[in-house]
C-alpha cells in the first residue's frame, strides 16, 4: 500500500521568502547590479558559463546572484535554463589558431613565434590581500606597446614539423561527434565525448584527479606545450544563408599538454597530447581538462590501467556536479517510508539476535510486553 | 561563382560580422544618428535559442562538441523586397531585429552606401580600434628574455 502525506506548503513559501530576503542582505547596502558581476567577478562567471555549459555572461552573473554565490547551484540554475531552448544547430569548429590572443605561455620553448604573453595573470603576484583594494582605489589604465605583426602558430604545430609529436586527434573518417545532451552515455566511449564531458566537468574533480597523475596515479609526465587565452569567432551554418552566418566572438582557453612518449616496432617514439578547451578564462580547468584527457587516453596508448583518472566510466560518470550535487543532496529530502522500513528490519534483526544469544532476557522482555 | 558576387557575398557577411559583434547599445544610437528607416515585417523572431560550439581535438583535429551558447535570430522583409538576417551571440532581440534589417537595407543597392557610412564604417572602427587596443596591452605583457652573463671571462 502506498499512503500520500501532503504537507509544508506554508512552511515551503515562507522558506522561499526568507530566502530572499537573506540574498538581499542588509538593505543599507546597494543591491548588486549584473553588470558588476560580469565585469569584475569575470573568472566565476567564466566558470558559472564552462560548468554550466551556456555560454552568455549577463545569466551566468544573474545565475551568481540568484544562488548567493554558491556556484554549483548557479551552475544549477543555468543547466534547467537551457532546457528551455530550441536549438539552432552546430557552430562550425572554432579555429584557436586564429584567436584574438590576451594570453600565451609555453612551458616548453621560451623562444616561439609570436612569443611568450603573459595577459591578466595572478602567477608571479605575490598572493598578499590588497588592502587599497577594500579601500576602492582606481586604478591605472595598463601600459601599451606595439603589437608586432607576427603569426601565433600553435606550439603542437612546431613540434609536429619534426614529427615528434603525435598528431591532433583524428577520428574515422564518417565519425560523426557524439553529443552527451541527445544521447545517453554509453561506455565506452569515444575521446569526443569525453572531451564534451570533462569540458562541462566540475573544476574541483578534474583538478584532484589531474593532480592525482603528477603524484604518480598514472603518470604521464606532462609539460605545458601552450595554454593560450583569447577571442575566436564563431559560424554557423545555415539554410537561408550562401555563407556561414558570424555570430560574434567568444573567449575560451586552450591547453596543449605535451607527455612522454608512445612508439612501436612499427612507429618510432613521439610525444603524445592532452587536451583541454574551455569556455571563459579558466587556465587551471583547461589543464586539468587536458591531463585527464591524457590519462583517459590509456587503453588506446596500450597502458595499462590502474588509476582512478584512467578509468573512463569513473571519471566520467563523476565529472558533472549538477548530477553529483542532485544525487548527494537528494539524501536530505523526506525519506520518511523508506526509513521506517529499515527501522522495522532493525528491530525485527535485533529481536532474532536477542532470541539466539539470550533467550531468557528475550522471555522476560515478552512477559513484560504483555 | 562570378568574382562580382563572392565579392558581394564576402563584404555582405563582414557587414553581418560588424553586426553580430557589436553592441545593441552602438547599434540604435547610430540607426538615430543616421536616419536609417526601422520599417520592416518581420518574418520570423526575434528569438533566442542555443547554438552548440564546436571545437577540434588538439586544436586541429576531429570535432567535438564544447558546451551551447545563446544565439538571437530574426529575419524581416523591407518595403523595398529585400529579406535580411541576423543571427547573434546573446539574448538581445531589440539588435537583432535592427541587424536584421540592416541587412536586408545592405542587399537593396539605393541603400547599401548609406548603411555602409552610417551603420557598418563606425561600428568596424570603434571593434577595430577596441582590438587593437587589447592587441597592445597584451603586447606590453611579452617576455623580453635577455641572457646574464655569469662569471669571469
Amino acid at each position: 500500500m502506498y499512503v500520500a502525506v501532503k504537507g509544508g506548503e506554508a512552511a515551503i513559501a515562507n522558506a522561499h521568502s526568507l530566502l530572499a530576503d537573506r540574498r538581499r542582505g542588509d538593505r543599507s547596502v546597494p543591491a548588486l547590479r549584473l553588470d558588476q558581476i560580469v565585469e569584475q567577478l569575470a573568472l566565476g562567471v567564466d566558470r558559472v558559463m564552462s560548468e554550466g555549459s551556456l555560454y552568455d555572461r549577463e545569466l551566468a552573473a544573474l545565475a551568481i546572484v540568484q544562488a548567493r554565490g554558491d556556484m554549483i547551484e548557479a551552475i544549477f540554475l543555468v543547466r534547467a535554463y537551457r532546457t528551455t531552448l530550441p536549438r539552432f544547430g552546430y557552430t562550425k569548429p572554432i579555429d584557436t589558431g586564429a584567436m584574438l590572443v590576451e594570453r600565451r605561455v609555453s612551458a616548453t620553448y621560451k623562444d616561439l613565434p609570436g612569443g611568450q604573453l603573459l595577459g591578466p595573470t595572478f602567477d608571479y603576484t605575490h598572493r598578499l590581500l590588497d588592502p587599497e583594494l577594500a579601500a576602492g582605489a582606481e586604478v591605472a589604465e595598463p601600459l601599451r606597446r606595439e603589437a608586432e605583426a607576427q603569426a601565433m602558430p600553435r606550439v603542437s604545430a612546431i613540434l609536429a614539423r619534426e614529427g615528434l609529436i603525435e598528431p591532433d586527434g583524428e577520428m574515422p573518417g564518417d565519425h560523426v561527434p557524439g553529443d552527451i545532451t541527445r544521447e545517453p552515455l554509453e561506455f565506452p566511449v569515444a575521446r569526443d565525448i569525453r572531451l564534451q564531458a570533462l569540458s562541462r566537468g566540475d573544476e574541483g574533480f578534474l583538478l584532484a584527479l589531474g593532480y592525482s597523475t603528477q603524484r604518480g596515479y598514472a603518470r604521464n609526465h606532462p609539460f605545458v606545450g601552450e595554454i593560450r587565452i583569447g577571442e575566436v569567432e564563431l559560424e554557423l551554418d545555415v539554410p537561408e544563408l550562401p555563407f556561414a552566418a558570424p555570430l560574434g566572438t567568444v573567449r575560451v582557453t586552450e591547453c596543449q599538454m605535451v607527455n612522454q612518449f608512445k612508439g612501436s616496432a612499427k612507429a618510432p617514439p613521439q610525444f603524445t597530447r592532452g587536451y583541454g578547451l574551455v569556455f571563459g578564462q579558466s587556465e587551471r580547468k583547461a589543464m586539468a581538462m587536458a591531463l585527464c584527457d591524457r590519462a583517459l587516453r590509456a587503453r588506446e596508448l596500450g597502458e595499462d590501467v590502474v588509476a582512478a583518472a584512467q578509468d573512463e566510466e569513473f571519471v566520467i560518470s563523476h565529472s558533472d556536479n549538477v548530477q553529483a550535487t542532485g544525487f548527494v543532496e537528494h539524501l536530505k529530502l523526506p525519506h520518511y517510508v523508506d526509513f521506517q522500513a529499515e527501522l522495522d528490519l532493525v528491530r525485527r534483526m535485533r529481536a532474532e539476535y536477542d532470541a539466539r544469544e539470550n533467550p531468557e532476557k528475550a522471555e522476560e522482555k515478552r512477559e513484560a510486553a504483555e | 561563382m562570378r568574382g562580382q558576387e563572392a565579392r558581394d557575398q564576402a563584404e555582405r557577411k563582414a557587414a553581418m560580422a560588424t553586426l553580430a559583434q557589436s553592441s545593441g547599445d552602438d547599434i540604435v544610437r547610430l540607426w538615430n544618428e543616421a536616419g536609417l528607416p526601422a520599417e520592416a515585417e518581420l518574418l520570423r523572431g526575434p528569438e533566442t535559442g542555443l547554438v552548440t560550439l564546436r571545437g577540434r581535438i588538439g586544436g586541429g583535429g576531429a570535432p567535438f562538441n564544447v558546451g551551447e551558447a545563446t544565439v538571437t535570430r530574426a529575419t524581416v522583409r523591407v518595403p523595398s523586397g529585400q529579406v535580411g538576417h541576423c543571427y547573434a551571440l546573446g539574448r538581445d532581440k531589440q539588435k537583432a531585429k535592427l541587424a536584421a534589417i540592416a541587412d536586408a537595407l545592405w542587399q537593396d543597392p539605393a541603400r547599401r552606401a548609406e548603411v555602409e557610412a552610417g551603420l557598418i564604417a563606425p561600428l568596424r572602427s570603434a571593434l577595430t580600434s577596441a582590438q587593437e587596443k587589447r592587441r597592445a596591452q597584451t603586447a606590453a605583457t611579452k617576455v623580453d628574455f635577455f641572457t646574464m652573463v655569469r662569471g669571469e671571462d
